[in-house]
């Protein structure tokens, strides 16, 4: 059992070395500062920058929408829905399965939904796509953060006069270390995925301008990279899978950090 | 004042509401959506026919699926093969032997690998495994194999469910009370002998309700999977063969088909049966996995 657990932790390292060893050596620093150039594709010069600022791009404007739609939501279920009610389990339960579709499916009902619209593929069409992809995730982790608060505080606002709205601004306070840890785990899982901004983003060498322009992202720049015949744009995959190993890294970090912090000074 | 405080306070309710009906109708949304893109084909081709056929010719209008669902079905079943035996015996061991550091430092493990996105699993598929199973394991078996196979695929798929077998499966035996496993070790039973009697019959659905989460995961992987599977459209017969799982199918035909109706309900069909099947899955899943949790959290 020892050697199962052991044979695990050391696929994680294998995983992560190998992308660095083959990574570093392509890892310059015109890869985060520069768009592609002519003939990038080819082995010529050129970064990734057009796919970062694009991913960037993406993840925040889906953040935005599923934190606006994520908080009264999950405000809703918890505090103004009687503890064991029904509509309360049944919306959780759903959150479960939309949690469970998978990313592919997302990509085509948001593709679906561009063409009924008649939006291109754009900047927009990924930040809405994305946004569907991680609400769930944010929903629940909220969730199940909020369900350990205390139910003192709330009924010690309420005892005072204050209206239930006035009450949620309170405590929404008392939520912020949750919150975070909801929004960074919603990032890792937006920005590493591939198969919704598909067709979705679209891709481009540009950083994009406007909501209607074609955005690039990190995980299909790797991609498409890992699919040319020079070696020296595979090592430049490598190079970009780093940037986006880090960022996950960085992000999982932070998202343990605020979530032991919030257990620390749960009441 | 007063009236404004009471306004602010019922139109936030009101929202909330919007808000909490539009989240539930999301699911029939995306269900119904993709029902209507798939429905002309549906008509023009016999149901039975799209799913047994294995006849694919997307320009002269013959849509056989069986290739595809095959792919799926023995690409998912070979990762669980694989991540099975791992998930069960790790975590039984952070659940009954491991110390709790050991197991403190073992969650960070966990998250990390359900972190890490599908682009990076299947660069290190390509460069790892494929090369893998091209020079090393194939040649023993038969003459001649790419390395992009379904053993591939099945070997990433395995170390991507991993994660998300383990933190479920130490859910469910977190679940079985302590006074049943003292019970048993006290009449003299062996930890292990607790662990098979005891905490693994015990936990059996739970252990179910895991894999059918995570095959459901492993159906609807698309990046990862078809970045080291290979991609022609045959059925597999062997382990060392190409293959083509639907989610591959979506993302690469996705740019060409919009010329042509029926190709594009063709694909909107596949994602409508992904989306069925991991519904399915999911529902029941979760199902059991909340009726245990639910009866141990007030026994």
């Amino acid at each position: 059992m020892i050697l199962t657990a052991m044979i695990i932790l050391g696929v994680l390292v294998y995983i992560i070395g190998t992308v660095f060893y083959r990574g570093l050596p392509a890892l310059t620093l015109d890869m985060v500062t520069k768009v592609p150039g002519g003939g990038f594709y080819l082995g010529k010069e050129g970064g990734v920058l057009n796919a970062i600022i694009g991913s960037l791009y993406i993840i925040f404007g889906a953040l935005a929408i599923s934190t606006v739609i994520s908080v009264p939501l999950v405000m809703y279920i918890n505090f103004y829905l009687p503890a064991k009610s029904l509509f309360a389990s049944i919306i959780r339960f759903s959150l479960d399965i939309l949690f469970g579709v998978p990313s592919i499916v997302y990509g085509a009902f948001g593709f679906a939904l561009m063409i009924y619209l008649g939006i291109r593929a754009s900047l927009l069409g990924g930040i809405i796509t994305v946004a569907m992809l991680i609400m769930p995730l944010m929903m629940r982790s909220l969730d199940e953060v909020t369900r350990l608060l205390s139910r003192d505080l709330p009924d010690a606002l309420l005892s005072l006069g204050a209206t239930k709205y006035e009450m949620i601004k309170v405590i929404l306070k008392q939520l912020i270390p949750g919150l975070i840890t909801a929004i960074l785990l919603a990032i890792g899982r937006g920005i590493g995925d591939a198969a919704t901004v598909l067709f979705t983003a679209g891709y481009t060498d540009n950083i994009p301008d406007s909501l209607s322009s074609p955005a690039a992202t990190l995980p299909l720049s790797i991609f498409f990279q890992l699919g040319s015949p020079v070696e020296e744009v595979q090592n430049r995959a490598y190079a970009s899978a780093i940037i986006l190993t880090v960022m996950i890294l960085i992000l999982s970090f932070s998202a343990r950090y605020f979530s032991s912090k919030f257990s620390k000074h749960k009441i | 004042m007063r009236r404004l405080r009471v306004i602010k306070d019922k139109t936030a309710r009101y929202l909330m509401v919007l808000i909490a009906i539009f989240t539930l109708l999301l699911l029939l949304v995306i269900g119904i959506s993709l029902f209507l893109k798939a429905f002309p084909i549906m008509k023009e081709k016999n149901l039975w026919v799209l799913l047994s056929s294995s006849n694919w010719k997307p320009f002269k209008g013959d849509f056989g699926f069986l290739p595809f669902i095959l792919s799926t079905l023995y690409v998912s079943l070979i990762a669980i093969i694989i991540a099975l035996p791992f998930s069960i015996l790790t975590s039984i061991y952070l659940n009954s032997y491991a110390s709790r550091t050991v197991r403190r430092l073992f969650e960070p493990v966990i998250d990390l690998l359900s972190g890490i996105p599908p682009v990076i699993y299947g660069v290190w598929g390509t460069l790892t495994v494929v090369p893998l199973i091209a020079g090393k394991i194939a040649p023993r078996f038969v003459e001649f194999s790419t390395g992009y196979t379904v053993l591939a695929g099945g070997i990433v798929l395995a170390v991507m469910i991993i994660p998300l077998l383990i933190s479920i499966m130490v859910e469910v035996f977190r679940s079985i009370p302590q006074a049943m496993t003292d019970a048993s070790l006290s009449l003299g039973a062996t930890k292990w002998q607790t662990v098979k009697k005891v905490i693994l019959r015990k936990s059996f659905p739970g252990i179910i309700a895991a894999v059918v989460l995570a095959l459901s995961r492993a159906f609807g992987e698309t990046m990862a999977v078809l970045m080291v599977c290979g991609n022609i459209t045959q059925i597999p017969h062997s382990v060392f063969d190409a293959c083509y799982p639907l989610p591959a199918l979506i993302a690469n035909n996705y740019g060409e088909m919009l010329s042509m109706p029926s190709y594009e309900s063709a694909l909107m069909f596949s994602a409508f049966l992904l989306f069925i099947i991991v519904v399915l899955f999911n529902g029941l899943s979760r199902f059991t996995l909340n009726q245990i949790e639910k009866r141990y959290q007030f026994s």
